[in-house]
């Protein structure tokens, strides 16, 4: 799986009441979510986003509420990817159960600036910063959680192995 | 070989004779708790595709973030919830009224020591404090558990916190553990599990120690565990549940760290926003002008809790500046509060109480803050737009330092109104 985006870059202990508000959480359908995605931080976030970018993010990303639909509104607003230095582990399992690739790499978001253009290989766990010509390696997953995220999430990956 | 609490209850639960820390297991979950959120799981679950859920006799539904309905979304969501219990015979289901689920679990004795618990809440951690591994989840992970009653972990490494010394007076377990989070800092237990212990936990009541093992969640402990002891098993005899293994670390189990605290002269603590390690002692802030006081919550919403706040209202009057409101955590918390006579106190004192429940904790009833407002609150998160408008500043303390700080109308050391 191979992903290209521009890098909207973001600081640590980015938590899932300012991705998604408590106020929206009465909703369960993505469509109704992704509008107010970081809304509480970034009110133009929705507006300015292109389908594909990444989010690049510092230390403890997700922490706080174990709201899936933190994970729901940026899968659907369309981020392709969120490459952090660390990411909190409920957030964490909820973005890959969404489909959402979750990538840890310290040196890429250190060395990677607001709209620089990002290729990501998931397969070969590599990161290239397009813009600067820099290669980066990721923190490795394991397996069965890689495909979880090429199905699109747990529902598709166990609907997969219920036919298969 | 040698292990912790969290290593034994998770290779019980996977069947194994032991289970190594970064080793993926596949855990048999014994209860799985949800919230208001259920109706997100159970849209999910309906994808699975499941005719029946795992085992009805282990999944627990409370209704308690935005009790009574506040908005028509809200009451379809319920009047989905309602439906669904229903036709999957869920007999474990509360609705609006009977507390937080954290609360509702201990109270009517669904926890004991050594148990695996998940719940769609991230303050499951709370049922740590009775020895159990006890970890928040998201909607498709719950929605998992229904149908296979399984989920996997991957074996966390413990962290050790050796807690000594006295609590003086209006010092609780509230600041003891908004001190440490504000020393180990916001993700400073991220994927671990977190073991309290010590002669400082061992002399807190359980009401304390469920506020240690709720609030470390914001440090991101993964789970929060304190050995149980006679406390717990007399808590549990009262709900007649007395057939459980006490399970305990080995003495040379292996911590990937310990810390150790002595909070003799530790002072009342403050959670500045909008950073849950934004920690400041009280005296540092005392003087910043507030416009809502809060007390209640999963974290602190106990009877011990209005106990001190009542100690400290009684005979007072709530600065005209500010509004005081008191979320019990249960109906049986509320009922004893009456019984003490702390409802008096508040409502003499000027507070306004509501429905237990979540409260204002999550910005959406029950006293929504304006921009530019401050609130002193018992509660466990000050993030940006927690409570309310993004403007809003949202201050951490005791229910002692928010009594103290309702009746200034600004935030006061506790300790200034002992006489």
């Amino acid at each position: 799986m191979i992903l290209k985006g521009k890098a909207i870059k973001y600081g640590n202990d980015i938590n899932t009441d300012v991705i998604i508000p408590g106020r929206y959480l009465n909703f369960v359908k993505p469509e109704e979510l992704a509008p107010h995605a970081m809304e509480n931080l970034d009110p133009d976030f929705f507006s300015k986003f292109t389908k594909g970018d990444v989010i690049v993010a510092g230390q403890n990303f997700g922490c706080g509420s174990s709201r899936e639909q933190a994970a729901m509104c940026l899968k659907y607003a369309g981020v392709g990817a969120i490459v952090a230095k660390s990411f909190a582990r409920i957030f964490y399992r909820n973005a890959i159960n969404q489909g959402l690739p979750v990538i840890e790499s310290s040196e890429a978001v250190d060395a990677t600036d607001n709209k620089d253009v990002l290729l990501i290989d998931l397969d070969k766990e590599l990161i290239k910063n397009v813009t600067k010509n820099l290669r980066f390696t990721m923190q490795p997953v394991p397996e069965f959680l890689q495909g979880i995220i090429t199905a699109g999430g747990l529902v598709p990956w166990l609907q997969e192995k219920s036919h298969s | 070989m040698a292990s912790t609490i969290a290593e034994k209850i998770l290779a019980r639960a996977s069947g194994k004779k032991e289970v190594k820390s970064g080793e993926i297991v596949d855990a048999n979950i014994d209860l799985a708790m949800s919230h208001d959120n259920t109706t997100l799981v159970s849209e999910i679950f309906k994808e699975i595709d499941k005719e029946n859920v795992w085992n009805s006799q282990r999944i627990v539904i409370v209704l308690d973030h935005r009790t009574p309905a506040n908005t028509i979304t809200t009451a379809e969501n319920h009047k989905l919830i309602r439906e669904f219990v229903k036709k999957y015979n869920i007999k474990n289901f509360f609705d609006v009224g009977e507390g937080i689920c954290h609360q509702v679990l201990t109270e009517k004795g669904f926890i004991h020591p050594g148990m695996l618990i998940v719940g769609t809440d991230s303050h499951t951690t709370t049922a740590g404090a009775f020895g159990a591994f006890a970890t928040g989840i998201g909607a498709t992970d719950m929605a998992a558990v229904w149908s296979t009653g399984k989920l996997w972990f991957k074996v966390p490494r413990t962290l050790g916190f050796d807690i000594s010394g006295e609590l003086s007076k209006y010092v609780t377990s509230k600041d003891i553990i908004l001190y440490l989070i504000g020393k180990i800092g916001a993700d400073g237990a991220n994927y671990k599990a977190c073991e309290f212990y010590g002669d400082t936990i061992e002399n807190m009541s359980i009401d304390s120690r469920m506020v240690i093992s709720n609030q470390a969640m914001e440090a991101g402990a993964k789970a929060a565990i304190i050995p149980p002891d006679k406390k717990i098993l007399d808590y549990l005899k009262l709900r007649d549940k007395e057939s459980f293994e006490m399970i305990y670390s080995d003495q040379d189990a292996e911590y990937e760290k310990t810390f150790e605290f002595d909070i003799t002269n530790t002072e009342p603590q403050i959670a500045c926003p909008d950073k849950i390690n934004n920690v400041k002692p009280v005296s540092k802030l005392t003087g910043e002008k507030i416009n809502q006081a809060v007390l209640g919550s999963c974290t602190n919403g106990r009877l011990e809790d209005f106990a001190i706040a009542s100690d400290i209202l009684k005979d007072k009057t709530i600065s005209k500046k500010v509004r005081m409101i008191v979320v019990p955590a249960s109906r049986s918390v509320y009922l004893e509060a009456i019984k003490k006579g702390y409802i008096e106190i508040f409502l003499k004192a000027g507070a306004i109480i509501v429905n237990p429940g979540c409260g204002p904790c999550l910005g959406l009833h029950q006293g929504v803050l304006a921009d530019g407002e401050s609130v002193i609150s018992s509660t466990n998160r000050n993030y940006k737009g927690r409570m309310g408008a993004s403007g809003a500043e949202i201050y951490l303390g005791s229910p002692a330092t928010v009594a103290a700080s309702a009746i200034k109308g600004e935030i006061t050391n506790p300790k200034d109104m002992i006489l």
